[in-house]
């Protein structure tokens, strides 16, 4: 950094880059040490019967301090058309960091003796990852001759282009996923990992649980263009109509899934009625509104739902009229027995996957059929101007409520599932996050592409599972990966938000 | 003849409780009216605020300064100034590079945010609850407590300066939209964008200040809070800014006396609504009114009517 010192006069002539570029070093370390002094800094603990305590960690204070305008430093420098610093401090930054941190994770002594940033060995990972950002940056600098980041209008071209590959993507990968959803249970079973069947199929079966919601929330957020921040309330009741229905009256899975539909769909009937004459975002707080609305109702509501605790013992799926179980009740034959298999708990996983993989493909065959129904073409039509809909005679609340009432219907059957697959159900399930969640798969999918929604669904759920190790930093990172998805990608991963007919090609501005 | 003065007592716990809520709606509304986003990080703004406040706390006892205007000011200027920062980098980091992007590509990476300051907050502080000792006690006893054995209506002390606090900066800041530079600038913003950067009004600073000052107040409702409440974790920002939201949008999203006046209803809809009926169902009777008031007024008490154009 001393190379920055430079006679005055050549600097007032034209400022040098360095000049410029520590300029904005300084900026950033004012900046993070504001963010760091006191939240990093100091740190609260609470303990019971005692005062609040607190003690220092200045060091971590220090390092942050130290590294974030460093690598702000090297970012400057790469806009100023020097890419070549940051490429290899981003590198260096990134295979020490990384390794410290991995040291550490692992548990290693030498992570002791090694010199390392900071004392929790994932946090030198996570500056281990703005170092990878950074080597990533100048990398793209120097390949395509464009330093610095991409402005929104560039990126959204460059996404654009993609379109086309996207859609030819979707058509192949599509048909792929269908049949690798199909086989892969099996492949695992028969393969010498077996003894994760359980727990892979189980992750599967809540992907694919988020896959449906996201495809039944498509209809109203990809299609119809409304904004619902209440989805989850749909998915709440279906579940506790199912609940409701097996534990009193005793009905089976097959005889509540259609119930738990039309009833969720009546829902939202209800709720849309009165509030959709309203545009936008009054929709979504209205909408989020109610999702906190059923929730507090279930929380509050003791004698119907159980209320914190829930409904517990509900009845568990049966193969058709066959349990799943080792001794079969008085008058039934178990499943293993009617096939004569030997028992396993197994049988109910698989089975449990297959129907959630059965009722997920329904969702997407419902949807790219009404597509092209006349109500489709509606709902794609309102999305794109609601005055010119209004001036050719659609009615725009009724199809509003058709597509209200079509995905909470999906909702309905997927929180039916949902309820048949836990055997419990309590209100802690149906948080605003979720809500929050199936958005995102559905916005990070590209807001009307199927495949799209499918593969947000596996990377925002799978992702969290496969994490679970990190225990404390898996939301953390959960956070940084949706604002940075939305970052690289802001029309979602498949961008595909064209209305399914146009009389006229147009550009990629709408 | 108690029913005066308990609603009296409810008439004070809601404005102290919708200054709050006001403050917070403030930021939403601002944010809202200039780039049209649901700025959906702004509860845990406050959030930060409130743990920013509550350190220095912590940090004017260990220094043993114990006067306790010192203190406040301290408080409230460390937490405003801190806030503002976190308030600059959110906007700076997850929607900057969005502007000009489709309207829900910001809105997902705002509650990427939120998620993301939650944890953050959760990682570093700790996730148990802080309680906090009350540095204000007291108050006036306004009625009752004689002989009689009659309800007694308080008035605490932290209440006046809850109240106070709020009605100065309401005040300081409608001059300051309406009467200063950066307030044209905003305003002008708030219209169009585009021909206000034509006419030289430098956009990203003007949303960047946009955000600081929306952090700032809400920074403020977060040191109140701490004071009068005393017990933050860091899942407090949530259900306060959905109701802040909802107090906005009652308003008319968009209108700075809306956020307000929003604000307070929400509190007294959430103050009368626990003392007369059931406190269980006062988060469904503040949304039951909004939709309420949407239905027959669908852009908020004092929003106005949005025109279209075709």
């Amino acid at each position: 950094m001393t190379d920055a010192v430079m006679p005055a006069g050549t600097a007032a002539r034209k400022p040098s880059i360095y000049v410029e570029a520590l300029k904005e070093t300084v900026v950033t370390l004012v900046l993070v040490f504001l963010l760091s002094i006191y939240m990093v800094g100091v740190q609260t603990q609470a303990n019971q019967g005692q005062a609040l305590s607190f003690v220092t960690q200045f060091r971590d204070v220090f390092w942050a301090c130290l590294l974030v305008p460093a690598g702000r430093f090297l970012i400057a420098l790469d806009r100023q058309g020097m890419p070549r610093p940051a490429l290899f401090g981003g590198a260096v930054a990134f295979i020490y960091l990384f390794g410290v941190g991995a040291l550490g994770l692992a548990g290693s002594l030498a992570y002791d003796t090694l010199p390392h940033p900071f004392e929790e060995p994932m946090v030198n990972i996570i500056f281990a990852l703005g170092g990878i950002y950074i080597f990533g940056v100048a990398y793209n600098g120097l390949r395509t001759r464009r330093h610095g980041t991409l402005t929104i209008d560039e990126r959204e071209a460059r996404e654009g282009r993609r379109a086309n590959w996207a859609r030819r993507m979707s058509g192949i990968l599509g048909p792929f996923l269908v049949g690798a959803a199909f086989v892969l249970p099996v492949i695992i079973w028969v393969s010498p990992w077996n003894g994760a069947t359980r727990q892979v199929v189980e992750t599967l079966t809540l992907i694919l649980t988020y896959v449906m919601l996201g495809w039944g929330l498509n209809i109203v957020v990809g299609l119809a263009g409304l904004l619902d921040l209440g989805y989850v309330a749909f998915y709440a009741v279906g579940a506790y109509t199912y609940a409701k229905l097996a534990t009193e009256l005793g009905f089976n899975f097959w005889e509540c899934l259609p119930l738990a539909g039309c009833i969720a769909a009546s829902f939202g009937i209800l709720l849309g009625f009165p509030v959709l004459r309203l545009r936008g975002d009054y929709l979504a707080i209205v909408t989020l509104g109610f999702g906190e609305m059923i929730r507090i109702v279930l929380i509050n509501w003791q004698v119907f739902t159980g209320g914190p605790n829930g409904i517990g013992s509900i009845p568990k799926i049966d193969f058709f009229g066959l349990p799943f179980e080792r001794n079969a009740p008085e008058g039934h034959t178990t499943f293993a027995k009617f096939f004569n298999i030997d028992f396993s708990t197994i049988h109910r996983v698989m089975f449990l996957y297959y129907v959630i993989l059965i009722l997920a493909l329904v969702t997407n065959f419902v949807t790219i059929r009404l597509r092209r129904l006349p109500i489709g073409r509606a709902w794609e039509a309102l999305r794109e101007d609601e005055t010119a809909c209004r001036a050719l005679g659609i009615n725009p609340t009724n199809t509003k409520l058709t597509a209200f009432a079509m995905g909470a219907m999906f909702a309905g059957f997927a929180g039916s599932f949902f309820a048949s697959r836990q055997g419990f159900v309590s209100p802690e399930s149906f948080v605003f996050i979720e809500s929050a969640q199936i958005l995102a798969i559905v916005v990070l999918g590209g807001m009307g592409s199927q495949v799209g929604v499918a593969l947000a669904a596996i990377l925002l759920v799978g992702m969290p599972e496969v994490m679970r190790e990190l225990s404390l930093y898996r939301m953390l990172f959960y956070g940084m990966c949706m604002v940075l998805i939305m970052l690289l990608r802001p029309r979602g991963l498949l961008a595909h938000r064209e209305p399914t007919i146009q009389l006229r090609k147009r550009g990629y501005s709408a | 003849m108690d029913q005066f003065p308990y609603f009296l007592q409810q008439l004070i716990n809601g404005l102290t409780l919708g200054s709050v809520y006001g403050l917070i709606a403030i930021g939403y509304t601002m944010v809202y009216g200039i780039i049209g986003m649901v700025n959906f990080a702004h509860g845990d703004i406050y959030m930060i605020g409130a743990f920013q406040a509550m350190i220095m706390l912590l940090v004017c006892g260990a220094l043993g300064i114990t006067w306790v205007p010192a203190i406040l000011m301290l408080m409230l200027i460390v937490s405003v100034v801190l806030t503002a920062a976190y308030g600059w980098t959110v906007e700076r980091i997850a929607y900057r590079p969005l502007r000009g992007s489709n309207r829900l590509a910001p809105l997902i990476s705002a509650i990427g945010m939120s998620i993301l300051l939650e944890n953050y907050v959760q990682l570093v502080q700790g996730p148990r609850p802080k309680p906090i000792e009350p540095v204000i006690r007291g108050g006036f006893q306004l009625m009752g407590g004689g002989s009689d054995n009659s309800f007694v209506v308080q008035l605490g002390y932290m209440q006046i300066v809850i109240v106070v606090i709020t009605i100065v900066l309401m005040g300081g800041f409608a001059m300051a939209i309406g009467s200063t530079s950066l307030g044209r600038q905003q305003r002008a913003c708030e219209q169009d964008m585009k021909m206000a950067s034509l006419l030289g009004v430098n956009v990203d600073r003007t949303i960047s200040l946009t955000f600081v000052m929306g952090a700032a107040l809400a920074a403020v409702a977060g040191m109140m809070v701490t004071l009068y409440y005393g017990n933050n974790d860091f899942f407090m920002g949530f259900v306060a800014g959905i109701k802040a939201f909802t107090a906005a949008v009652l308003g008319g999203i968009g209108s700075l006396p809306g956020a307000m006046l929003g604000g307070v209803l929400i509190g007294l809809i959430e103050a009368f609504w626990s003392a007369y009926f059931s406190a269980e169902y006062k988060d469904v009777a503040a949304f039951a009114i909004l939709v309420l008031v949407l239905i027959f007024r669908p852009t908020g008490l004092l929003g106005r009517p949005e025109v279209e154009k075709v």
